[in-house]
């Protein structure tokens, strides 16, 4: 007899998801002025979970001016005022968190333990830190009577949802700008369900619309000449173009883009503590993290029982079922990005790294991607330089901390970096050389509404998070 | 007063703490505001901004790794050389910009205490710009802000001296190193304020110093990928979007240009512009 | 696992073939790392050169392994693995025959409902009851337990211990849950520390030449630090002990998560480096099936399936039995059970 865990499904039942929506403009649902739609699947099943309004041109023109005549009395309001509005908005996120964990690790296909222990409880605290700002604001550091932009728009990625949602919303809304959101194509729903939220908190008709579409529609939205500040989340490729996009004109841009993180393991780190910080650092959320740990360079003098340890680690994992309660690792978020991560892994291979994955079976619907790691890697591979946006981990080793540092910032990104080291003289003197905007040290992948967020070099400009998210939607 | 011939300066770059001539070995004239002929001044090419770049980056780790009081004395020795040699910046000034002597005196009276200014924000801005968070778990956590790394900036083209230096200060003060393009039209005080660098302990290659045409020098060094941020300032509206489009390869920091009164108190946007904010979270336990 | 001992001593991390701590082989395994315990010098050296422990990331991720949700299955399955565990405890001053008696009927039928729960592992009681004990529990398979060495504080002279050890094995014990000097070990005297556990585990030997198996408990609470209890753990396991165990249940903060997890871990980089396994025992302050289930969750994904038996894996516990029988009930029965269809003992 062994003590093999019985399925412990998280229950589908308490999340009702309509089989269609439309746009939310202006405080209304509409269909897509020329009637598009797109489906909307859940990754570890492949279901079809709805069917949203694909925004055209003219629909992202609706929802921009329904912004900006909200605006006029939306950045008029006393800041407590607003600060009620999102203090209510964060509480009705907690009363609903299990719907929307539910509803998350549906249409994303993370795993119930991630969307319900790390997603919602940091979007509602998201949003209980921003309300407190919106009647601060004159003490925020950016001088007497700081004012808000305009309308923002904001495109957000599929790998948080709705934690992305937060990070642009709250900011905007608490600064007293009115938003047009873009949610991913692939995860569309959980903003909608933000709308829903909206109409209960009473936020006033056009403060937040949410236009659902693929790439064209933020496009179309970065693009339109009456979005003041333009914020977006996801891949470096899309923020150079939105870059391009608005130059010369007066958008203020925030970008929060792609990592290929440095996770630095000396020989005297808390060795079982590390091996939890790597699985946490590459597996969590499978890999779709900007800020994942994906490069591990490990000391070579710990290289040995260090694998060992996290070999022994990654067997443990369970991959499968998103719902399941004991999940660790769920599904890939769509075709298209398994195809990338095959094909980096295939390249991995083929340029000579050493792939192991533990014994793991996947399940046979849906889009899986078993918990990998390379060994033999070296900075030229192309798996050591390209985000891999998925569960897979290049190990490199290093000698001395110069070359740690050195192999670390090699690389035009500049997220994030862990470092693993009981020694606090050397944690700070690292601390200090990485050029990244967050370093985990002794820890990996923690957040807080309080702690600034973003990234140095290809990894975006401006901060998410604490004071300095503020800035980003003021004129300051 | 004399039949005595005078000793006419040769103007040259400033890169990596040295006075090349243009690696082009091309000249322009340069004209007072009148137009009568006032010096041959380097006309850059595309090489030098290059080698200017390679100059910078060599310079940054050493710069931004001295201590904040140190690059605030620093700064403020370069306000030291320079009211030591007031009268010829004013003179160069006045030449430069047409503009009388007492108007031209209290141009550099301003940059000169506009150097003193940046000078102590060095180990004050991390204290405005940094915070201690208070995140909902046992982890210490501190942001603070770090120089982005090599900017390159376009200096103003209608205030020769004031602006420049307002604008090379707030850049490098907190450990940056720049590449500066001169104005235009009016490089000379520029040129001559790199002889005050090269004397007041500034590093070679934290400030280097580019005359020429902007509309040359400035696509290469926004386009440039080891260079992480470009001060537009110095671009009209056609230049600047086209140099910010052109920047957007590696996503460089940009500050766009804007109408800028340089005698107003300069706050601390330009400080603060190119500044990356490191977050740093380490457990607290026993 | 760490470099300095796994690389040291890697022929037997390639050669792992376990042997129990309680058997003949381990002195041999034992052996091959006496240089360590050479002297004073050495086991300081070796004790502070195992890797840190960042107290946050412990504790993060024993209470993640707390989430695991435990359904139906391998709930039932949990719950009577849990039950055949338990070192039923009494260890009072007010312990009479009667009351001991009684938990001994107790530990054999705990559920005099339903004849299919299983019985506990152990009753546990003082050196003087030992032998009231035994004869409770003749025939019936459950060991007896007793503590020694001055239990609870460990304050008498090493006579007085081995003493205490020698009485309770001749009354019958089958296993001795002996206290270590925590003053000794927070001055930095390791090395006294080590030698009076093997003292204890020598008293632990019968005439017949077996001998009553050693549990040693660290009293955590008092050690304070996690590094300490890494050190203690390696400490214990060198001098001999069959079992590593976290506290008498006599201070204010008895076994958690985090600390038990760190001995698992523990036992975890010993058996890899020596192949000689060691049974882990949390006693004190576990007093639900969820809190029990776990520590089942932590034993099984840090050591998995060869800890899973009452051989190896014990709670030291008194009030979890109840839980664990009324849990099992509303298993069997769909309803919630009640205080008044299980027994008090």
């Amino acid at each position: 007899m062994t003590f093999d865990y019985a399925p412990a499904p998280e229950s589908r039942s308490v999340v009702d998801i309509a089989p269609s929506y439309g746009l939310f403009i202006d405080g209304e649902f509409a269909p897509a002025s020329d009637g598009k739609v797109f489906k909307t699947v859940s990754p570890s099943s492949e279901e079809v979970l709805s069917e949203v309004a694909q925004a055209g041109s003219d629909d992202v023109d609706r929802a921009v001016k329904a912004a900006r005549k909200a605006f006029e009395k939306w950045s008029a309001l006393p800041g407590a005022e607003r600060a009620k509005y999102l203090f209510r908005i964060a509480r009705i996120i907690q009363e609903r968190s299990r719907e929307l964990a539910v509803l998350e690790s549906l249409d994303n296909g993370k795993p119930i333990c991630e969307s319900r222990d790390a997603d919602l409880p940091l979007v509602a605290a998201h949003f209980f830190y921003y309300a407190g700002w919106a009647d601060k604001l004159d003490h925020a550091g950016y001088g007497p009577n700081p004012r808000p932009l305009g309308v923002a728009g904001q495109v957000i990625p599929w790998n948080f949802p709705l934690l992305m949602l937060a990070w642009k919303i709250a900011p905007a809304l608490a600064t007293g700008n009115t938003v047009v959101l873009k949610p991913a194509e692939t995860t569309p729903l959980s903003a909608l369900f933000f709308a829903d939220i909206c109409r209960q908190a009473g936020l006033p008709k056009g403060v937040v619309n949410i236009i659902t579409g693929d790439g064209s529609t933020g496009a179309s939205l970065v693009a339109h000449p009456d979005v003041n500040k333009v914020a977006f989340t996801g891949s470096t490729e899309v923020g150079k173009a939105i870059a391009r996009t608005v130059a010369g004109t007066d958008k203020k841009v925030t970008l929060e883009l792609g990592g290929k993180a440095a996770n630095i393991v000396f020989d005297d780190a808390p060795i079982d503590q590390a091996v939890e910080g790597i699985v946490n650092g590459i597996f969590f959320n499978q890999g779709h993290v900007c800020c994942a740990g994906s490069r591990l360079l490990v000391q070579e003098s710990v290289q040995d029982e260090l694998l060992d340890a996290l070999k022994r680690r990654m067997a443990t994992l369970r991959v499968g079922d998103p719902l399941d309660k004991n999940t660790d690792i769920g599904a890939i978020n769509s075709a298209e990005q398994l195809a990338r991560i095959t094909a980096l892994v295939e390249a991995g291979e083929a340029e000579g790294a050493e792939r192991w994955a533990p014994a793991c079976e996947l399940p046979s619907a849906g889009y899986w991607f078993a918990p990998t790691l390379f060994t033999g890697v070296t900075q030229a591979h192309r798996i050591a330089r390209e985000e891999i946006f998925g569960p897979v981990l290049s190990v490199l080793t290093f000698r001395t901390p110069e070359e740690a540092v050195e192999k670390a910032n090699n690389t035009p990104y500049g997220l994030s970096a862990g470092i693993w080291t009981e020694k606090g003289s050397r944690m700070l003197w690292m601390a200090n050389k990485l050029r990244a905007g967050v370093i985990w040290s002794n820890t990996f992948n923690k957040f807080d509404p309080a702690s600034p967020f973003g990234g140095y070099k290809e990894s975006g400009s401006g901060r998410e998070g604490g004071r300095h998210g503020l800035e980003a939607y003021l004129n300051v | 007063m004399s039949d005595r011939l005078s000793v006419l300066k040769t103007y040259k770059l400033y890169v990596g703490g040295k006075f090349p001539r243009s690696e082009s070995g091309r000249v322009y004239e340069v004209t007072d505001a009148k137009g009568n002929w006032l010096a041959n001044a380097p006309l850059s090419s595309r090489k030098d901004a290059r080698d200017a770049v390679v100059a910078a980056r060599k310079a940054f780790g050493g710069w931004s790794g001295a201590t904040a009081y140190n690059r605030g004395q620093v700064l403020y020795r370069v306000a030291e050389m320079l009211e030591g040699r007031r009268d010829q910046f004013v003179s160069e000034v006045a030449d430069a910009e047409g503009l009388s002597k007492s108007k031209a005196a209290a141009q550099v009276d301003a940059a000169i205490d506009r150097w003193v200014w940046y000078a102590g924000w060095s180990d004050k801005v991390a204290q405005i710009a940094g915070s201690a968070n208070p995140v909902a778990g046992p982890y210490f956590n501190l942001s603070a802000p770090e120089p982005t790394g090599v900017v390159a900036v376009l200096a103003p083209q209608e205030s020769s001296f004031l602006g420049l230096v307002s604008v090379i200060a707030p850049a490098v003060v907190t450990g940056n190193t720049a590449v500066v393009v001169t104005s235009e039209g009016a490089p000379l005080p520029a040129l001559s304020l790199a002889e005050v660098l090269a004397t007041s302990d500034v590093p070679g290659g934290v400030v280097n110093i580019l005359s020429g045409r902007t509309a040359e020098l400035a696509p290469p060094l926004a386009a440039h990928q080891d260079v992480n941020a470009i001060d537009l300032a110095g671009a009209d509206a056609e230049l600047a979007k086209s140099l910010e489009t052109a920047a957007a390869d590696n996503l460089k920091r940009v500050l766009r240009p804007g109408r800028v009164d340089w005698t107003a108190d300069p706050g601390t946007d330009r400080l603060l512009a190119f500044l990356e904010t490191k977050t740093v979270w380490h457990p607290m336990g026993v | 696992m760490t470099l300095r001992y796994a690389r040291r001593y890697a022929p037997l991390v390639t050669m792992p073939i376990t042997v129990p701590a309680y058997g003949k082989e381990a002195a041999g395994r034992l052996a091959s790392m006496a240089d360590v315990t050479a002297d004073d010098g050495a086991l300081r050296r070796f004790l502070h050169g195992l890797p840190g422990v960042d107290a946050v990331g412990l504790q993060a991720r024993a209470a993640t392994l707390g989430t695991r949700s435990i359904k139906t299955t391998a709930k039932a399955y949990a719950i009577d693995l849990a039950i055949s565990m338990i070192d039923l405890t009494t260890l009072e001053g007010a312990d009479t025959p009667g009351k001991v008696r009684a938990l001994c009927a107790k530990g054999v039928s705990p559920d005099p409902t339903d004849r299919t729960a299983p019985k506990v592992a152990a009753i546990c009681v003082y050196p003087d009851m030992v032998a009231t004990a035994k004869e409770a529990l003749n025939g019936s398979g459950i060991h007896v337990a007793s503590v020694a060495t001055a239990f609870p504080a460990g304050r008498a002279a090493l006579p007085v211990k081995l003493a205490d050890t020698r009485d309770a094995v001749a009354a019958g014990a089958d296993e001795i849950d002996m206290v270590i000097d925590r003053g000794a070990f927070l001055s930095g005297r390791y090395m006294s520390v080590f030698e009076e556990i093997k003292k204890v585990k020598e008293a632990c030997a019968r005439p017949d030449g077996s001998a009553a198996h050693l549990k040693v408990i660290f009293e955590t609470g008092e050690l304070q630090t996690y590094d300490n209890v890494r050190r203690v753990s390696w400490l214990a396991m060198l001098a001999g002990a069959d079992f590593i165990k976290t506290s008498t249940g006599k201070v204010a903060v008895n076994a958690t998560p985090p600390v038990t997890l760190l001995m698992l871990e523990a036992v975890r980089d010993f058996h890899a480096a020596t192949g000689v396994q060691v049974g882990v025992k949390p006693a004190g302050g576990i007093r639900t099936t969820k809190d029990a289930i776990k520590y089942l969750v932590m034993v099984n994904e840090t050591l998995g399936e060869p800890w899973l038996t009452a051989d190896w894996f014990r709670f030291g516990a008194s009030s979890l039995l109840n839980d664990l029988l009324m849990q099992r009930q509303k298993l069997s029965t769909g309803r919630y059970s009640g205080p008044d269809y299980v027994t008090v003992d």
